[in-house]
């Protein structure tokens, strides 16, 4: 079933070599060069936020950070920005993890829509204070778009992860 | 006794701490990037790392790009090189007159004693990215500082003025456009020579220029070009033309609006122009005479009398 609480199902440890690389695909679709960022998901923050509700102890706040100078960096904006951003979203899907997992997919999209306007919300206000435009309404129509991905997103990233459906009477657990 | 937990469930500082932490390291980066320019050096390392993976991200666009040129018909072709071919004989007039004209100018200047206008030397550059940031209006060009890119050299393309390379990194660097609202160039209008200054707009599409009387003599379709007297862009340099001008007589300032000449949302390729020759230092007034000045005038008015 599509909706079903992922959290119920016992799954098989996550495979670190993984998280890298989706984490670094992100990375990647984040830097393709669009003829415009309006209504682009920000799909690094999304991948984040999804190891982050996943799996917590591995993610923590220092990689989200990590991660955030090398956007500034490569975005040309202002050191710190994106930084600020991803570790605020990494603590609070660290914080919701335990509880968010209990629901079904559509909630859980709901929850992770609510972070990365947050998110977002902190990128523009840090950047109205260093004296720049508001970038106007449309600038957070990602955050829609990325929070749309987020039950595709689950069932892609947790692929490799889950058991096979026929269950294996003789075994053990 | 030791009451703290076995190392086997330390799991660190609190989720709080660590939010605290790294919140206030991104807050002092971004304090002391926007104030000063010391993180450059953490930015270049950075941006030298991320190089690969965006020339990766870049590759799918480019190939795709290329195979959009494969498959562009013969007709279209054939249609581009005649008109190609057409445009060169009616520049070939003016590149005729070009050369006899230089040489005619020099021969003036020599004999007015003015300074030789240096003709800038150029870089050619590709943009990789078009408003990365949709806060500011930038791109990002792919030639660096190894290829002899420096900071403030204008960027122009065939048509007119692009903007001004601000942020140099060894590979890549990044070109504020004219329409970037803190961006200023001193301009001059083409048909009466009146010189102002032309800031972006802020609406990312167009500029304005500021700080022009409400009575100022401009019209609609002014061609607006480079003034030169900063030192920064060569004279002559189409920016843009007049598209609208709102007189309003509370106000003691017109609002003049150029569309730029330049297709800052569309062209790829751009040439870097590297600095005009030195041009004299701005003359600094210095306080001792400034204060002498007003007794010297008052000698004159005695003599006078």
């Amino acid at each position: 079933m599509a909706l079903e609480a992922p959290g119920q199902r016992i799954l098989l440890p996550v495979n670190v070599g993984f998280m890298v690389l989706t984490i670094l695909g992100a990375l990647v679709f984040d830097l393709l060069p669009w003829p415009t960022m309006r209504g682009v998901p920000d799909l690094l923050a999304l991948v984040l936020a999804f190891w982050c509700i996943r799996e917590p102890r591995r993610m923590g706040i220092a990689i989200p950070f990590l991660l955030g100078l090398v956007m500034d960096a490569a975005n040309g904006v202002l050191m710190g920005q994106h930084a600020l951003a991803y570790s605020v979203l990494a603590f609070l899907a660290t914080t919701i993890s335990r509880r968010v997992l209990w629901f079904g997919l559509l909630p859980q999209a709901l929850h992770v829509l609510a972070i990365l306007l947050l998110a977002q919300t902190i990128m523009v206000l840090v950047r109205m204070i260093v004296g720049g435009p508001f970038p106007g309404f449309s600038y957070f129509v990602g955050s829609f778009i990325s929070a749309a991905l987020w039950p595709l997103m689950s069932a892609v990233l947790l692929a490799p992860q889950r058991r096979p459906e026929t269950v294996d009477e003789t075994r053990p657990i | 006794m030791d009451r703290s937990p076995p190392s086997f469930f330390n799991r660190g500082p609190a989720p709080v701490v660590r939010l605290t932490f790294f919140a206030l390291a991104s807050i002092l980066l971004m304090a002391t990037d926007a104030r000063f320019r010391y993180m450059e050096p953490l930015r270049q390392a950075l941006s030298t790392i991320v190089y690969p993976l965006q020339r990766t991200a870049l590759a799918p666009v480019e190939s795709a790009g290329r195979i959009g040129d494969y498959f562009e018909s013969v007709a279209d072709l054939q249609r581009d090189n005649n008109e190609l071919r057409a445009e060169k004989l009616r520049d070939a007039q003016d590149l005729l007159t070009l050369q006899s004209l230089r040489a005619e100018n020099a021969q003036l200047r020599g004999l007015l004693h003015a300074r030789e206008r240096a003709r800038p030397d150029a870089i050619f550059a590709e943009i990789i990215y078009a408003g990365r940031d949709p806060f500011s209006r930038t791109v990002i060009v792919d030639k660096g500082a190894t290829q002899g890119v420096e900071r403030g050299q204008p960027v122009i393309d065939t048509t007119g003025l692009v903007g001004q390379v601000t942020r140099v990194q060894p590979l890549v660097s990044e070109v504020t456009l004219v329409t970037h609202k803190d961006h200023s160039i001193p301009v001059q209008v083409v048909r009466n020579g009146l010189r102002a200054v032309a800031f972006g707009a802020g609406d990312g599409a167009s500029l304005e220029l500021r700080f022009l009387s409400a009575n100022a003599d401009v019209q609609n379709e002014d061609l607006v070009v480079t003034s030169g007297i900063d030192g920064v862009y060569p004279p002559g340099l189409p920016v843009g033309k007049v598209v609208r001008i709102d007189r309003d007589a509370t106000q003691s300032f017109a609002r003049i609006l150029i569309a730029p000449a330049a297709g800052t949302g569309q062209h790829r390729a751009v040439l870097v122009l590297r600095p005009r020759a030195e041009t004299p230092p701005y003359p600094v007034v210095e306080e001792e005479p400034a204060k002498k000045a007003p007794k010297a005038k008052r000698n004159v008015r005695r003599n006078q009398r």
